[in-house]
């Protein structure tokens, strides 16, 4: 144990501000060998920037940083390498056009002699034995773009394993990763830890966080709030001391009891596409909030897509609003009053680079089109833009910025804007809170009540069981493209969960 | 019922195979047609002629597809053979020896080419526009030093060009030597394959540390020595530098490498197979057409028509690649009888 007691890093009165707006203000911290260390905070508490720091990618305004007893003051991410410091993002940095072995040695491949050439052999064997290493059983000369995102993380993983990490900072790793995939990291990260190596996990998963850490760490507003060994936090003291108060309810209320005679703005019957969903069958009310629960597979997504048009379906029958539908488009889904948010929200739900103003108003736009020549009313168009940014308390400096600049949280409200200001009959919603903190969460969830009390039937499709209980009226639950029960409240979590996992074929 | 579906996963890698290997057999199905159209056609004197034009357009196009890889494009390859070319035809005309004047040809391309680059990684801007704005001025440089006259050029070049080791035109060594280098560097050196990298995802390859500026230049820069290669092995074949030189030879390079399948949105791509192949379909349907004795004025539409069928098929291939790539869900598919 006494080699633990000496710090690995150690961090003292690091401050970093953006344009005059302190972003983190004199963080101190430390960090030993095999030990984990949790970082938790609301999206913007600063611990992004904080990370960069220690990463090399933003210098610190003031501050100083030691590793084993030397100063460190990376300027470049190489800095951090060489001090045996390695990031691994949240957006993985693979070249998915490369092979895995390419990808470990990118920045160092093993020379032929004294020749310029790549040594083939070498670097097949070298990446055998990285790979070895984490336990990833896979050729190194497949190409990443065919691996699974648990596969691609554990080549991350293997890369700073590889260049001799001492210290190894995951931010959010659990994002895109199936519940095995998520095992498996875990006790990659034991073994890691045992071996010595220090980690920081950043996480929106306060349970993960919990169960992980040997030290915990809660940012707020950029500044350090608590700081402390693992037993004394729990999941509700970690999140008043994100939140900075008692969120005394994480979900808000329902506005009106549901009125089981309302009309069905979505049916389907029999709904099959082979390969991935089979005899889909159900009705969702107006003003209706309906869970889709189901593991990573069940063909929840898959048969979001189908609903909104994206992708066909062979058999079966679909009405919207009454009136019966075949081959739907997306812009037939649209004009029907379907919304869709999609779970990958950077890929499929925003244009990442064009402002605020244009993503929200991306649905909306033949309203603000005036006059015979159908020109945009610029002003009007903005007016109403930020009027829907106010209602969803968005946090941005300026609605003419990209979207790429704002936190997880913030885009996805930028997201829900773009739909509510559609009015939309039907609200599909897949995954809306993943990647987001607890403060963005229940902002999401009101404006999911605001909708359904207007009369917006929500279909709302999660892998978190307990957010669909909080939220919804009703609970379908969905395992290998069927659906296998469905659950009214009071739900009964352990038969929802029972039916979820039934036989996996 | 799982038969049907096990049938149906079968012909899709079928299709998918046929898709990959779309430019071999567009080849082939092109030098079967020109040959059943004109049996002169197939004759390796013919086949060896069209190699021969080809070589000055393959080497272009080598150069073009390094730039492609990286997510860029290299509009002023064809004033950089222009201004090259002049350089060598005034420099052969003052009777200097021909390695003075090929090796003062390549400096004029490599320069250029850093010219391009220190634009680019300079001010940042895109490279479309960077290349529009020296493929004119590089024209415009010619001609003021040429007054925009034709420069005749020494017969010993013209000797040179007509050299046939074991009956192959010296040309066809060349755009060989090229494809080689090439080939090895994209493959087998560490600045070769971070040209992948940055064109795959130009953010990563800044967090890994690869040196993103440096490897834009050797790309532009290698893309000038390639034009003024392709300059000099093409006026030694004509034997004269006209004003209009070089004028759209950009636009058959591009088409060259993209038919060769390299993507334009960078990281995709081979020089071989790839743009070679790309090139040879080119001038194949060019010189077929005119052996086929097809109206001159139809044929930039029959041209047309093969780059929009390659397309074609590529984007097929994509798609088909996209919708096996979709994860199946159930593992035991029923098809319904009734559909």
């Amino acid at each position: 144990m006494t080699a633990s007691q000496i710090p690995l890093l150690e961090v003292e009165g690091l401050t970093k501000s953006f344009f005059g707006v302190r972003a983190v203000s004199e963080v101190g911290f430390g960090i030993s060998a095999g030990r984990l260390l949790g970082v938790v905070g609301e999206n913007g508490a600063g611990k992004s920037t904080l990370m960069n720091m220690l990463g090399g990618v933003v210098p610190p305004d003031a501050g100083t940083m030691v590793v084993s007893g030397r100063p460190y003051a990376p300027r470049r991410p190489k800095d951090a390498k060489e001090a045996g410091i390695a990031f691994i993002h949240q957006e993985l940095n693979l070249f998915t056009n490369l092979s895995i072995a390419e990808n470990l040695f990118i920045d160092a491949y093993p020379r032929l002699g004294g020749l310029p050439f790549i040594h083939r052999a070498d670097l097949r064997r070298r990446a055998k034995r990285a790979l070895g290493a984490i336990g990833l059983n896979v050729p190194v000369t497949t190409r990443v773009e065919a691996l699974a995102p648990g596969e691609r993380q554990l080549v991350e993983i293997a890369k700073a394993v590889n260049a001799e990490a001492r210290l190894i900072i995951f931010d959010e790793p659990t994002t895109s990763l199936t519940h095995r995939e998520t095992e498996r990291l875990f006790t990659l990260l034991e073994t890691l830890k045992g071996e010595g190596t220090a980690i920081i996990y950043i996480s929106h998963i306060l349970a993960d966080v919990l169960r992980l850490a040997d030290e915990v760490m809660v940012l707020r507003d950029g500044a350090l709030v608590e700081r402390g060994p693992r037993p004394t936090f729990d999941t509700r003291r970690l999140i008043s001391l994100m939140v900075g108060r008692d969120l005394a309810q994480l979900y808000p209320p329902p506005a009106a009891p549901q009125d089981a005679a309302v009309e069905p703005v979505l049916e389907t019957e029999g709904l099959t596409q082979p390969g991935t969903i089979q005899d889909i069958s159900f009705r969702l009310h107006r003003g209706e909030t309906l869970g889709v629960f189901g593991l990573m597979g069940s063909g929840r997504s898959e048969l979001a897509r189908i609903l909104f048009g994206l992708d066909r379906y062979r058999t079966g029958r679909l009405t919207l609003r009454g009136q019966p539908v075949d081959h739907l488009t997306p812009q037939e889904a649209i004009a029907r009053g379907v919304a869709f948010v999609t779970e990958n929200r950077r890929e499929e739900g925003l244009l990442m680079d064009a402002s605020i103003t244009e993503n929200m108003s991306l649905v909306t736009l033949h309203e603000d089109a005036r006059g015979s020549l159908g020109v945009i009313q610029q002003r009007d168009l903005e007016g109403r833009v930020a009027c829907l940014g106010g209602e969803l308390r968005l946090k941005a400096p300026d609605y003419a910025h990209p979207v790429r600049t704002l936190s997880g949280g913030n885009q996805q409200k930028v997201v829900l804007g773009k739909w509510l200001a559609a009015k939309p009959d039907v609200l599909i919603i897949d995954e809306p809170t993943r990647g987001i903190d607890v403060g963005a969460k229940y902002e999401v969830y009101n404006l999911v009540r605001e909708l359904a009390a207007r009369g917006t039937g929500v279909l709302f499709i999660s892998s978190e069981l307990e957010e669909l209980i909080g939220m919804c009226d009703r609970l379908l639950v969905m395992q290998n493209g069927e659906i296998v029960g469905e659950f009214g409240s009071p739900f009964d979590r352990e038969a929802i969960l029972a039916a979820a996992f039934r036989e996996a074929v | 019922m799982r038969e049907t579906n096990r049938r149906g996963i079968l012909r899709d890698r079928f299709v998918l195979g046929v898709l990959r290997s779309s430019p071999f057999i567009l080849f082939a199905l092109l030098l079967l047609t020109f040959g059943l159209l004109s049996p002169r056609f197939l004759q390796p004197s013919t086949l060896l002629l069209i190699l021969n034009q080809a070589s000055y357009i393959g080497i272009l196009a080598v150069g073009m597809t390094l730039v492609l890889l990286t997510a860029g494009i290299d509009l002023s390859v064809g004033s950089i053979m222009y201004l090259a070319a002049t350089v060598a035809g005034l420099l052969l005309q003052r009777d200097l020896p021909i390695a003075a004047a090929l090796a003062a040809c390549l400096a004029t391309g490599a320069l250029y080419g850093a010219v391009n680059a220190f634009f680019i990684t300079r001010f940042n801007v895109i490279p479309f526009v960077v290349t529009l704005a020296t493929l004119i001025a590089g024209r415009g440089l010619g001609l003021a030093i040429t007054r925009s006259e034709g420069l005749t050029l020494p017969n010993s070049l013209f000797t040179l060009s007509s050299l046939r080791p074991f009956g192959v035109p010296i040309a066809v060594y060349v755009f060989a030597g090229v494809v080689l280098l090439a080939t090895l560097f994209l493959q087998l050196t560490p600045l070769g394959r971070h040209i992948y990298a940055i064109g795959n995802d130009p953010d990563a390859a800044e967090k890994a540390g690869l040196n993103r500026k440096r490897t834009i230049v050797a790309v532009y820069v290698v893309s000038g020595v390639c034009a003024a290669l392709a300059a000099f092995v093409s006026i030694s074949q004509l034997g004269i530098v006209n004003p209009s030189f070089g004028e759209g030879e950009e636009l058959d390079a591009v088409a060259a490498a993209v038919l060769g399948g390299t993507s334009l949105f960078g990281g995709v791509g081979s020089v071989f197979p790839g743009t070679v192949l790309g090139t040879l379909l080119i001038q194949m349907v060019q010189s077929g057409l005119v052996f086929a004795r097809v109206d001159i004025f139809i044929q930039p539409l029959v041209q047309a028509l093969v780059i929009l069928v390659a397309v074609l098929i590529d984007s097929a291939r994509n798609g088909l690649l996209a919708r096996l790539r979709r994860r199946t869900i159930r593992k035991t598919v029923s098809v319904p009888g009734g559909d």
